[in-house]
């Protein structure tokens, strides 16, 4: 249909119709793919300022003082889970089960939210204990940092809420389907993120 | 002669994309997203890959921080690697190649960053006068 547009011996025109088809989605999803590339770009600035301020603990706490390497792995078990189930409710989507997907979605969110639950624990013990974000060059650049990837995680399950919402009251239908496919993007990017987090912040800050 | 062979690439490239019968706008109608087989293997490396840095930190394994965290730092780069293609499905191919453009990119400019922030502020620290703890606690 889109082909007669162009004049007849047109060779470019019909050139860039074929570009613009290859992805199907208006382009959504590579889109939100460079979004998710601007946002790699944040933490790696945040793990930069990290990795120079690391160490002044300005006579504070460190890392291996204050880290409990317990709870942190728990924390990136449920962030692992949340992202295979994820990929359960993506799979349900393909084969157009409202029920199984939604259902799988709440069972993500309330892994991630098992993982802010966690999370915030951390940080109120840390802050009972003196170690606040004023305390040190190596404190602010912690909560900066681990504290950016909560947030995120706090916005991706405000995200699922709504989507879950969305699915329920007008079904998987293709805007629905695409919405959920950036929002598995979105999670997976942050268990992506959370790697670095744990090897470089919590590990590598444990054995100092 | 190209105009013709180009319309025949759209007609086909939109029968791939859609597929005959299936609904416009249906993002990824072939499962692009991945199978159930793909997550468990990805899952599965993950978990394997999560452990073995847990356990070599925790259980102070190999009494040397240095190669500890050599060693965490690069199963950390693999398992990146495996979520990128088990869980992101990231592959050189999609959208035309542009996802991967886009990454080939971001991952120069965060390597300058991360590289040249820790190499150019530890030569800055090293320029400094050392300072004991106590002292640093009295400066403004």
């Amino acid at each position: 249909m889109h082909e007669r547009t162009a004049p007849p011996g047109a060779t470019a025109p019909v050139f860039y119709e074929h570009e613009e088809h290859a992805h199907g989605d208006g382009g959504t999803l590579i889109g939100f793919w460079i979004y998710l590339m601007g946002d790699s770009l944040i933490f790696a600035i945040l793990f930069a300022t990290y990795g120079v301020l690391g160490r002044n603990y300005a006579a504070g706490p460190s890392g291996a003082e204050l880290f409990d390497l317990r709870l942190v792995a728990v924390n990136t078990g449920l962030l692992l889970l949340s992202s295979i189930t994820y990929g359960f409710a993506m799979l349900e989507m393909d084969k157009a089960r409202i029920d199984t997907t939604l259902r799988w979605l709440a069972v993500t969110g309330l892994f991630g939210a098992g993982f802010l639950a966690i999370e915030l624990f951390e940080f109120s013990h840390l802050i009972r204990e003196g170690a606040t974000p004023q305390r040190s060059a190596f404190l602010s650049a912690f909560f900066t940092l681990v504290g950016t990837h909560g947030l995120h995680v706090t916005f991706g399950i405000l995200w699922l809420v709504v989507l879950m919402l969305q699915v329920r009251q007008r079904g998987l239908i293709a805007e629905n389907q695409r919405r959920l496919l950036c929002l598995s993007m979105f999670w997976h990017f942050l268990d992506v993120v959370w790697i670095g987090v744990f090897t470089f912040v919590y590990l590598m800050g444990a054995m100092r | 002669m190209s105009a013709v062979t180009g319309a025949g690439d759209v007609r086909k490239s939109q029968d791939d994309g859609a597929g005959p019968g299936m609904a416009r706008g249906a993002p990824h109608p072939h499962g692009a997203h991945g199978s159930f087989r793909g997550y468990v293997t990805g899952f599965v490396l993950s978990v394997i890959l999560t452990a073995i840095p847990f356990w070599l930190v925790m259980g102070d394994v190999l009494q040397d921080t240095l190669w500890t965290s050599i060693v965490i730092m690069a199963l950390a780069a693999v398992q990146i690697v495996v979520h990128m293609i088990y869980f992101l499905h990231m592959n050189t191919k999609s959208e035309g190649g542009w996802t991967f453009m886009a990454l080939a990119f971001t991952l120069t400019l965060v390597v300058i960053t991360l590289v040249g922030s820790i190499w150019v502020m530890y030569h800055l620290d090293q320029n400094m006068m050392p300072m004991t703890p106590h002292e640093a606690l009295q400066k403004p």
